[in-house]
């Protein structure tokens, strides 16, 4: 099963800087494994970052993005203590929502 | 790690376990699933074979080089599998951020929406698989602009 998406959101000054990291394969389908057979691509293809239910970031990854995909990105409009949640879906359906507050 | 032929079971997997579009829609509608405004799971670009191919299909017909863009890289990446990339824009009204890399099997590396009040940052993680160009694409005010840098691989991710 999927491991929780770690999550630190920190308001500076007027902007919440968010600091993600999706713990995932994201296998590429290229790789081969140690008897030559192709490893199958199993990779995150969206997420989505919520402030109080508002979208702050959505996106779509293909398999040039590293395992464990991280993204550092700024947002205006949120307070200490505020609720941010991650969602992602990878390729065989698989989901997970995380949260995390503002400090 | 050895990089063989560009192998479409991404695509495949995606067809299978998503099913109907019946299904899926409900799934979304009741909260279970990410929906992407990015039009909804259209990963077209993701599939592209050239990089001409691959803006199209993101729509950037029209692109201008902007002094307000700024894509940082480093000059040798030792490890393809992990280079570090930031873009970061004054531009106003920033829509979309993409990353492509035009030597990758898979250009499109992200493809990101910004939606008001999203700043216009971002730092990422990226896979080379060789030397190659790196192209931040973005969208402000419905127009394209891009930096591109060039970014050597001593060795490759896949």
């Amino acid at each position: 099963m999927s491991a929780p998406t770690k999550i630190r959101a920190s308001l500076t000054g007027e902007s919440v800087e968010v600091r993600l990291l999706m713990q995932h394969e994201m296998e590429n389908g290229r790789r081969k494994d140690a008897a030559g057979n192709l490893i199958p691509a199993w990779f995150i293809t969206e997420f989505k970052v919520r402030h109080l239910g508002q979208v702050v970031l959505e996106g779509q990854f293909g398999t040039s993005v590293s395992k464990n995909p991280y993204l550092v990105f700024r947002f205006r409009g949120g307070s200490k203590g505020d609720m941010l949640s991650v969602t992602w879906m990878d390729n065989r359906g698989d989901s997970r929502v995380d949260e995390a507050v503002i400090s | 790690m050895k990089c063989g032929e560009t192998v479409d079971t991404g695509r495949r997997q995606a067809l299978k376990t998503t099913g109907s579009v019946g299904v899926l829609g409900l799934l979304s509608l009741l909260g279970l699933l990410p929906v992407s405004a990015l039009a909804a799971l259209d990963r077209t670009a993701f599939e592209a074979k050239t990089l001409e191919e691959a803006l199209d299909a993101l729509g950037a017909l029209i692109i201008k080089e902007s002094p307000l863009l700024t894509l940082t890289a480093p000059d040798v990446a030792e490890n393809g599998a992990l280079v570090p990339v930031t873009i970061e824009s004054s531009l106003i009204n920033i829509e979309e951020i993409a990353i492509l890399v035009d030597k990758n099997p898979t250009m499109l590396v992200s493809h990101l929406a910004l939606p008001k009040g999203t700043e216009g940052f971002l730092t990422t993680r990226i896979r080379m698989a060789q030397t190659s160009r790196v192209i931040a694409l973005l969208k402000a005010d419905g127009k394209f602009y891009r930096a591109v840098k060039e970014v050597k691989v001593s060795l490759g991710g896949c």
